[in-house]
């Protein structure tokens, strides 16, 4: 278990207050001008030696992420684009950071900001998240008061302004370009790429975009060195991380965990079990509801990192885990988790737009047992045409809930499913032979 | 150049291309439904899924920009599945009506499916049903067939210029509409028919006519307005069913007007099917013999000087030959006009009354210079290239006299003549703004050349460019637009009657009353007095010109003869026979030969090879330049006010058009009494 020291997030449950003064006694804002003066080359070595990995679901290299923005400032500005658009079913760190912590993720943006050339930062919070949003805009108005923000940050002789933007809850917002689409103020489409948009995004210009988990943790990487944040967690999945546990537990909560901790220990130290015991569990999503389930079985030994996850064809993606027992009926579970990709699917390209809808009514009809044998693998077959066809991950996201439903679940839906009717088996006899000879070889 | 290897073929492509351009040039078919040459990449229909080496995931190639030592492949299984699987997909909620939609037999979707899709349908939930939608009289829709491709949206913003179609929705629900069940405000719009791969957007006027491979196809010449879009008719016997535009990347491109497209039925009605003679103030009907033996009496009893002549907007360069060859040798009359009104020309030389800068030309420019013109109405196509070159190059489009609602940001720099003194003597600012330009274009308009204010206009606008050296061979930044298609034509076959002195000679004896006969060659567009005249019309529709006549001998309309035209640019173009003329109508030439023939006297040619030989002799597609010196001219104070077009009403075929009719009702907003309905 993670060590209080190692914490990152020490207000996680408000108990401290979030002002920025309380902020400030917990160290935020401490050093912060020191790190600037080291430089962006040391910034980024600095992250990329921690093995930082993208808390918005992807799990990229965070620093190899920061590196590919441009050196140096060409004709065009350089923007910093915050991903608060935290709309994972089963997932809300986000939220607890920029309700309790906000000052560590404005330092954050200044640091990344500093480090990419960027004046001006933008955080594009969820149109639902809207009291975390007039927090975090009177934590942003206290930052500017002390300076922390605007002309010569925090006395780092570098320039930055963070806006807030509203979103209007859509999920596929929370795509990268999509979001940049939005922020433009055109329709959430998601983008072509390449280009990517660190060379090519808001506005044509060069942009990083990053959850607000993942700058968040930087200010308190780099003041404590990235020796100290690779040492927890696994190799290669180093660190804390928020896990948001959530469903048939006793206890649901957002607790700060080392990487690679089971998933039992999760569920059973932090969130007071399973309801009815641990023997009553069902499955787990481990990482949002775009995610693979896990059986039980599986759940027994996995550790939550991103590579372990992977290796059971799941993944980490946000690490919201979702409990389920045994009084849930799981394909009704995951029949109203396709609806709910069905309703936000954008409906720009053709693999998601007309393919969540079928998996959406083939699950509703397997819930019901209004389904054949055969049906199993033509709504799989339906999933891999979906899956890696579309234009942005949202089609994957979608696929692969199914996926692990069929892979792990199976039995049970074949228990509902039953044969197909006689009279469509029949219609496979040639009209064109001799119908009496075949009763006498029927005979 | 850089290499590409293609299903283990190396090939050559050029530096921009994207994969799918690559890959035709390696001859290899790559299905799609969103991506158009024209238009912004889209790359949502997926259809263009393609393996590329090192990735894991199917790229669309139409999105994938090509570059060195990439390595593709077009024929792999996975391909193969990725294509099924959006196919598939595509055909799940598409309701498969094609027994009944329009757009069989020219479907994408039919065609690609059979080549790329599953042989039968394994979705069995019910399918999505989606509201028509309203927009307009020309386009049908019926949204259940869209495959949200989204090339009519990209269209209308791109190309149009007016944003007014979108998406609505999201995912299943998303829906292609006009925000609020209107027409499309656009005279592009019925491109979107042709652009569409399915049967959503299809053409109202058209709907249930005919099947694609029913009709006859012949590719000709476009007459509405002057810058000769290349179309292809469709006819069904003597009908003409439908008007397609045809790629020429000179002139229209890919796309051609509402008026070109729609005007087709008017075609069929209004027309005159055989000679009338006017017999105490009502028209009978005759025979050809009777008529033109009565037309000759009439001519003798007037002096050559008193039978005047005129030319209509929709000539082509044989009608107007034979008639000037009528004219000029057999009636030896030289009163002969082109025009409708005074509108200033200076045919001394070809440039001084032909788009000089050339279309394809407007996309190099840097400055255009709008003087007394609504290019949107004048010249649709036209315009559409003036916006494609703002969009790519961002250049500065200013304009003297207001031009109203263009389709692209235009600085209006007043409408006073004085502006062009100004711009002369230097005192304006955009004067050093087209001196400092690489490649400005002045597009002169007929109303900037009207009048009194005309002469003074053109010949100190060329002076200016002329001082500035923007006449050169390689740049010539004067540009005359045309109106008519007859226009560039009949001035180059001389087809006027002009004076040092007065440019409006014909006009003035016109109105002084001094012509006693008058043959009115198709024109329908010209006002005057009647009073004494003896008026003879030839042409194919009965409208304005047929109304005053007193003999009227029916001719062929332009789908129904093979004809020569020049463009604005001054570029000739033929055009072929599509169909026939109705009834004992015939083509006009035939009528001005046997005139000759029924007067005794030797008319030039005998058949059409021989008109056309003569015709190719007398026409000079060259530009020569003179170095004409022309005298200074006097300074005219008068306002520069573009003349109000009634856009779907310019000439006699588009006036007996019902669509047209429907199309202005709507464009001029007109009420609707309780009984009548909008659609």
């Amino acid at each position: 278990m993670l060590k209080d020291e190692d914490r990152i997030f020490k207000n996680l449950y408000n108990d401290l207050g979030w002002e920025i003064e309380s902020a400030l006694k917990r160290g935020d804002w401490n050093q912060t001008k020191d790190i600037i003066s080291k430089g962006k080359d040391f910034i980024i070595k600095e992250i990329k030696d921690s093995e930082l990995r993208g808390r918005g679901g992807a799990g990229f290299p965070t620093g190899l992420k920061l590196s590919f923005a441009p050196k140096e400032i060409g004709s065009r500005p350089h923007y910093l684009v915050i991903n608060a658009d935290e709309s994972e079913p089963g997932t809300c760190k986000d939220r607890d950071i920029m309700r309790f912590e906000p000052q560590k993720l404005i330092e954050g943006c200044l640091i990344t900001g500093y480090a990419i050339s960027a004046h001006v930062c933008y955080i594009y919070i969820r149109g639902e998240y809207f009291r975390e949003g007039q927090i975090l805009q009177q934590a942003i108005d206290q930052a500017y008061e002390k300076n922390f923000l605007g002309k010569n940050a925090c006395g780092s002789g570098w320039d930055l302004d963070i806006y807030i933007h509203y979103g209007a809850g859509a999920y596929i917002c929370g795509e990268e370009t999509a979001l940049l689409e939005s922020l433009e103020g055109n329709k959430g489409l998601p983008r072509l790429k390449p280009p990517f948009p660190a060379l090519v995004g808001l506005y044509g210009c060069p942009t990083i975009v990053n959850n607000v988990e993942t700058i968040a943790v930087l200010p308190t990487i780099l003041k404590r060195g990235a020796k100290w944040f690779s040492s927890l967690g696994k190799p290669k999945n180093t660190g804390t991380k928020i896990f948001c546990i959530s469903g048939n537990v006793n206890n649901p909560c957002n607790v700060e965990e080392e990487m690679g901790i089971p998933l039992k220990d999760l569920i059973d130290k932090h969130a007071g079990g399973v309801v009815g015991g641990w023997n009553n569990l069902q499955a787990v999503i481990p990482g949002g509801s775009s995610m693979p389930l896990l059986p039980k079985n599986i759940c027994e030994t996995i550790t939550m990192d991103f590579d372990s996850l992977i290796k059971v064809k799941s993944g980490l993606g946000t690490a919201g885990v979702v409990v389920i027992n045994k009084d849930q009926d799981i394909i009704k579970c995951m029949a109203r988790i396709a609806k709910f990709y069905k309703h936000e699917s954008c409906g720009q390209c053709t693999p998601c737009r007309e393919g969540c809808g079928w998996m959406w009514r083939m699950l509703e009809r397997m819930a019901n047992g209004d389904s054949t044998y055969k049906e199993i693998d033509l709504l799989l077959d339906v999933t891999k045409q979906i899956e890696g066809h579309t234009i942005c991950a949202f089609g994957e996201g979608s696929a692969w809930p199914v996926q692990g439903l069929i892979r792990h679940f199976r039995k049970e839906i074949e228990k509902r499913s039953h044969e197909e009717p006689i009279i469509k088996k029949k219609t496979n006899i040639p009209y064109l032979v001799d119908q009496h000879l075949l009763e006498e070889e029927g005979a | 150049m850089p290499k590409i290897i293609i299903n283990n073929k190396e090939i050559e492509f050029e530096e921009g291309m994207t994969v799918l351009q690559a890959c035709e040039l390696a001859g290899e078919e790559i299905p799609r439904f969103c991506y158009h040459e024209r238009l912004s990449i889209a790359g949502n229909c997926r259809m263009c899924l393609v393996e590329m080496e090192k990735s894991p995931k199917p790229i669309a190639s139409c999105a994938m920009p090509a570059t060195e030592g990439m390595k593709i492949k077009t024929n792999t299984s996975l391909v193969d599945k990725a294509r099924k699987g959006v196919m598939e997909f595509l055909l799940a909620n598409h309701p498969l009506d094609c027994p009944v939609c329009d757009q069989g037999g020219e479907c994408d979707l039919q065609d690609q499916s059979l080549f790329y899709g599953l042989d039968s349908s394994r979705y069995t939930e019910s399918k999505r049903q989606v509201d028509e939608k309203y927009m307009g009289p020309l386009i049908k829709t019926q949204m259940t067939r869209c495959i949200h491709c989204t090339r009519c949206i990209r269209f209308a913003t791109e190309v149009a210029g007016i944003p007014e179609l979108g998406a609505t929705g999201r995912g299943e629900d998303m829906e292609i509409t006009t925000y609020l069940e209107k027409s499309m405000e656009s005279e592009l719009s019925a491109n979107v028919i042709d652009l569409c791969p399915v049967g959503a957007l299809t053409s109202k006027p058209y709907a249930f006519e005919a099947r694609p491979w029913e009709l006859k196809k012949t590719e000709t010449i476009d007459v509405m307005d002057a810058v000769g879009s290349n179309i292809r008719v469709d006819s069904y016997g003597w009908e003409v069913k439908r008007v397609l535009p045809r790629i020429n990347e000179d002139i229209n491109e890919e796309w051609i007007s509402d008026k070109t497209r729609y005007s087709c039925d008017g075609l069929l009605k209004q027309r005159l099917d055989t000679p009338l003679i006017r017999e105490n103030g009502k028209l009978q009907k005759t025979s050809w013999d009777i008529a033109l033996k009565l037309l000759i009496k009439k001519i003798n009893l007037f002096k050559p000087d008193q039978i005047a002549g005129m030319v209509g907007d929709l000539a082509d360069l044989e009608m107007i030959y034979s008639f000037k060859s009528f004219f000029n040798n057999i009636l030896r009359s030289e009163n002969l006009e082109c025009r409708n009104d005074r509108i200033y020309i200076n045919p001394k030389e070809r440039m001084n009354y032909i788009f000089n800068s050339k279309i394809n030309g407007i996309e190099e420019s840097d400055l255009i210079l709008l003087v007394g013109t609504n290019p949107r109405l004048e010249a649709t196509i036209l315009n559409a290239r003036i916006r494609k070159a703002y969009v790519k190059n961002q250049i500065k489009i200013y304009s003297i006299g207001d031009p109203g609602d263009l389709t692209y940001p235009c600085e209006y720099l007043g409408s006073s003549t004085s502006i062009i003194k100004e711009i002369l003597s230097g005192s304006n600012k955009i004067s050093e703004k087209i001196k400092k330009s690489k490649k400005p274009i002045i597009i002169l308009g007929e109303s900037s050349l009207y009048g009194e204010k005309g002469k003074y206009i053109f010949e100190s606008l060329k002076s200016f460019l002329e001082e500035n050296n923007f006449l050169k061979e390689d740049w010539n930044a004067l540009n005359v637009l045309s109106q008519q298609a007859s226009r560039v034509g009949a001035i180059d076959l001389e087809a006027y009657s002009i004076s040092e002195e007065n440019n409006f000679k014909f006009f003035d004896k016109l109105h002084n009353n001094e012509f006693k006969f008058i043959y009115l060659l198709g024109q329908d567009n010209i006002n005057f007095e009647k009073n004494d005249k003896f008026i003879v019309y030839q042409g194919s529709h009965g409208d304005k010109g047929a109304e005053i006549a007193d003999i009227i001998l029916p001719g062929a309309a332009y789908t129904e003869k093979d004809g020569l035209f020049i463009n604005l640019e001054g570029k000739l173009q033929r055009a072929y026979k599509a169909s026939y003329p109705p009834g004992d109508a015939r083509e006009d030439w035939v009528i001005f030969k046997d005139l000759s023939n029924i007067m005794n006297k030797k008319s030039e040619y005998n058949n059409i090879q021989k008109l056309k030989e003569l015709i190719k002799k007398s026409v000079n597609l060259k530009i020569n330049k003179n170095n004409i010196k022309t005298n200074k001219v006097d300074f005219v104070e008068e306002n520069i006010l573009i003349k109000p077009m009634d856009y779907y009403y310019t000439n006699p075929i588009s006036r007996a058009s019902k669509v047209m009719s429907e199309c202005r009702q709507i464009s001029k907003k007109f009420l609707f009494t309780g009984v009548e309905k909008a659609s």
